[in-house]
């Protein structure tokens, strides 16, 4: 039997290390850019056909643009979940976790991969929106532009909330472990909940992810209820960053701490 | 540091599934430079044996070591321990090359070696092709490519012959018995009693999860007419599935009755 010298290389794995296994990962699949083309191109066609259609200059044409984001945030919400149920499925979570074992430490590296690419994709997306909503405007309306007071910060947050959402179903994911199951929250915990909720009570609804990237992330000024007065119950676009923040949070937090626990 | 060092340590290994004790204070060690076959009925608690080996399930008692660290607290992990747990471990839609490019990254281990695992198993001309289209017997190599990326010390592989034709077969047991000559620990569980036979050395079996036998080869067929026949009377009383020897005979007529019923 022959003895070899071990070349042990010093250090060990870090964060970047499994930052960059979660990156080829992401990248490698096809799924993952048809979805965010689709996603991004839906945001655009929608602020399109809005922006034609678009009759009244008093309306807030940057929050009306950028109506389109609110369909898409489901396709990067189910790209979250599956970017986690897709490595239960395929058995690849065993591969991933014997590479890289420690669980908090690759379930940071996981999410935040994901949500740096679902950012850039959806700042990508609401700026292009933007961009072309105002130039389909027809009647004599002219295109908001981003130096106007809140704009910036509308298609901003448009583009962020993105990335919120598709934190949401990469927790959502880690801690259901199964796809459909997994969407099927996603769906009726983002959309469902907020129309039923939205038609029996407004103070709660504000609180609701759709209502919160509607109402207070992609507007440049205060929403109106009826005339002149503003609703009582909306949330500022800061406090509705804050909240949305809270959701992915809680999400990647409960995610984290069942994939550390559990057995793989 | 020496490959010996690397020597795996099970103390008072127990896992329990409900009220089923799956490992039952299973104690072995396992030495470099030789195959160790891991044998055992169906449902005898193998691969959750060599899932608490990986960290990929936390026992109730008791703990296993490779190199003195729990598998969790390796600082490479690949790098100190390659495993193969089940076929298609790895994402349908990405290619084989990618899958393990993904895995070097996160042990930063050079690309270059991926073309080299690749070419061992013989699936250098299939590299970029998706992995789901994959047969069992491929899907096998690139299980075995992922379990050598890290050109580590210690291989633990389940039931690494299921899907091989008798060519894939013959190339694996002269792999292990070559990787085994190194100075490595290579330990390879099986319910195929003649492969064992011809790959390994030494033995450990377990029966309903506890501990059978530990106990060279030779010195086990010695005491019987065959290694199968001595493994037969190892494990006779902790055989879970039994069928019977014969098949018995349908009453006559039954057949023909069931038949017509059938075509009604």
């Amino acid at each position: 039997m022959t003895v070899l010298t071990r070349r042990a290389s010093a250090g060990h794995y870090l964060f970047r290390h499994v930052a960059r296994m979660e990156w080829i990962k992401l990248r490698s699949l096809r799924s993952t850019w048809w979805t965010l083309a689709i996603t991004a191109a839906g945001a655009v066609a929608m602020a399109v056909v809005i922006g034609v259609n678009t009759m009244s200059k008093s309306a807030d044409l940057t929050n009306n643009v950028l109506a389109g984001v609110v369909p898409g945030l489901l396709l990067i919400g189910v790209l979250g979940v599956l970017t986690v149920t897709s490595e239960y499925t395929s058995g690849m979570i065993r591969a991933t976790l014997a590479a890289a074992p420690r669980r908090p430490l690759l379930f940071a590296a996981k999410a935040a991969v994901f949500g740096a690419l679902a950012l850039a994709v959806g700042e990508l997306a609401s700026f292009v929106a933007f961009f072309a909503g105002g130039a389909a405007f027809r009647h004599g309306i002219a295109a908001p532009t981003l130096s106007q007071p809140g704009v910036l910060r509308a298609v901003l947050l448009g583009g962020t909330s993105y990335c919120l959402i598709g934190l949401v179903g990469l927790g959502l994911g880690a801690i259901i472990r199964h796809t459909a199951a997994a969407i099927a929250v996603l769906v009726v915990g983002v959309y469902l909940i907020a129309q039923i909720v939205g038609a029996a009570t407004h103070a709660v609804a504000a609180y609701m992810p759709i209502f919160i990237i509607g109402n207070s992330l992609t507007t440049t000024r205060p929403v109106l209820c009826g005339g002149a007065a503003q609703c009582p119950h909306v949330l500022s676009a800061w406090t509705g960053l804050a909240v949305l923040s809270l959701y992915a949070a809680v999400a990647l937090a409960a995610g984290g701490w069942l994939l550390a626990r559990r057995d793989a | 540091m020496t490959w010996g060092d690397h020597m795996i340590e099970v103390r008072d290994l127990t896992k329990r599934y409900g009220p089923t004790l799956a490992v039952d204070a299973l104690s072995f060690d396992l030495r470099p430079g030789m195959v160790t076959g891991f044998l055992g009925p169906n449902g005898s608690g193998k691969s959750t044996t060599m899932r608490l080996i990986l960290g990929l399930d936390r026992p109730d008692a008791g703990q296993a070591r490779i190199g003195g660290r729990r598998y969790r607290d390796l600082r490479w992990p690949l790098r100190e321990a390659g495993a193969l747990l089940e076929a298609k471990a790895f994402h349908a839609g990405r290619s084989a090359r990618a899958h393990l490019a993904a895995l070097a990254a996160s042990n930063a281990i050079d690309g270059r070696r991926v073309d080299e695992v690749l070419d061992i198993v013989g699936l250098a001309s299939v590299a970029r092709k998706r992995a789901g289209s994959f047969s069992l017997g491929m899907a096998q190599r690139l299980g075995i490519a992922a379990a050598l990326l890290g050109d580590p010390p210690v291989l633990l592989l389940d039931e690494p012959v299921n899907g091989l034709d008798p060519a894939g077969i013959h190339w694996i047991r002269d792999l292990l018995k070559s990787l085994a000559g190194q100075g490595r620990v290579v330990f390879v569980s099986s319910h195929l009693i003649s492969e064992m036979a011809l790959m390994a050395e030494h033995l450990v079996v377990i029966g309903q999860g506890r501990l059978l036998a530990d106990t060279s080869v030779a010195a086990l067929s010695a005491g019987a007419a065959s290694l199968e026949d001595a493994f037969l009377q190892l494990t006779g009383a902790s055989t879970e599935y039994r069928g019977h020897p014969e098949v018995p005979r349908a009453a006559p007529g039954a057949w023909a009755a069931q038949r017509k019923e059938g075509s009604s």
